[in-house]
């Protein structure tokens, strides 16, 4: 997966939004925004974020100099494991041109030194906003990690990744009944991209006009 | 006290039997958080963790740990094994929770 792949994938599948959420990096959101501009695609500027707890949570944002200040202020609290890319994979930097320029040497999948309840007065403060990911699974989300929604939450989007299941989480934990829940194709590679199965109605088709549709339930 | 002469005492379900089998075990070790194990676990150890995950092979490969002990009654999902048969990673399950799997091991080890 490159910028510019995932970008013409999305082009084919007449997406109209579309997010980068790299595993504790936004490194490839520059070429991300600029190879979707150029399909005519909204791009949002995204990290899913690997907390203290290791608990999974995407970062949406409204501008791409926000979401590079938020990638140093993350990057800065990795724990720095050296990646070996023959156990976890290769974490490539591509440029405009969807041509690789380096590698990120610590690796990504590691947690960062950042607590889920940091995570919404940090995010915010980049002007983005935090929605727990893939809650229903077993492991790296926050129902499985932490056992419960912390009580003093205050985040409004979660994401679940069996639809199916989202009766039964709103039963075990009322707090969802605040939320908007949303369900994505969370493509970790090219054939994973939905087809435009998925709708949000925004008041206009830009980011800040998406991230408020998302956070409102 | 080898990983195989661990395997031939019987005491935990064997979910997926390595490569490296003759290996010296050295420690049990317990930690559920693949961010601490991953700079923590000791070389050699019988790590015993309720993280049954793809990425908790993935970890044990960096740490090289002789095995790993899934407590709880815990059992991986098909990708989870089939990554520990791709990678040779010997994977074992017990019913017991993990102070108890890691005692078990502990008495081995200094029997």
């Amino acid at each position: 997966m490159t910028p510019g792949n995932i970008a013409g994938m999305a082009a084919v599948k007449e997406l109209d939004v579309i997010a980068l959420t790299d595993h504790n990096t936004c490194k490839n959101c520059p070429p991300f925004l600029k190879q979707a501009n150029d399909f005519g695609i909204l791009a949002i500027p995204g990290m899913e974020l690997c907390t203290r707890e290791e608990v999974h949570v995407l970062c949406l944002f409204e501008e791409l100099e926000a979401a590079m200040e938020f990638d140093k202020y993350v990057y800065s609290h990795l724990f720095k494991v050296k990646n070996k890319a023959e156990i976890f994979g290769e974490q490539l930097l591509v440029n405009e041109e969807d041509e690789v320029y380096g590698e990120e040497e610590y690796l990504l999948l590691n947690a960062a030194d950042i607590g889920f309840d940091e995570v919404y007065d940090l995010v915010k403060g980049y002007n983005g906003i935090m929605i727990p990911a893939h809650i229903d699974k077993s492991a790296n989300s926050l129902i499985a990690n932490l056992g419960f929604i912390p009580p003093d939450s205050r985040f409004t989007c979660v994401e679940v990744k069996e639809e199916g299941r989202t009766k039964e989480l709103k039963e075990k934990h009322p707090y969802l009944n605040q939320c908007r829940i949303i369900y994505d194709s969370d493509a970790h590679y090219l054939e994973h991209i939905n087809e435009p199965v998925h709708f949000l109605q925004a008041a206009e088709r830009n980011r800040r006009e998406v991230l408020k549709a998302l956070i409102t339930p | 006290m080898t990983v195989r002469e661990l395997l031939e005492k019987n005491i935990f379900k064997l979910v997926n039997e390595g490569e490296n089998t003759g290996r010296e075990i050295s420690v049990p070790y317990c930690c559920d958080l693949l961010s601490i194990a991953m700079g923590k676990a000791p070389s050699g150890a019988a790590w015993v963790t309720v993280m049954a995950n793809i990425n908790t092979l993935a970890v044990a490969a960096l740490t090289e740990v002789a095995c790993i002990i899934l407590a709880e009654g815990v059992l991986p999902d098909e990708q989870t094994v089939n990554k520990a048969k791709e990678q040779g990673i010997t994977l074992l399950a017990a019913e017991e929770p993990v102070f108890e799997t890691s005692l078990q091991v502990y008495n081995l080890l200094n029997a």
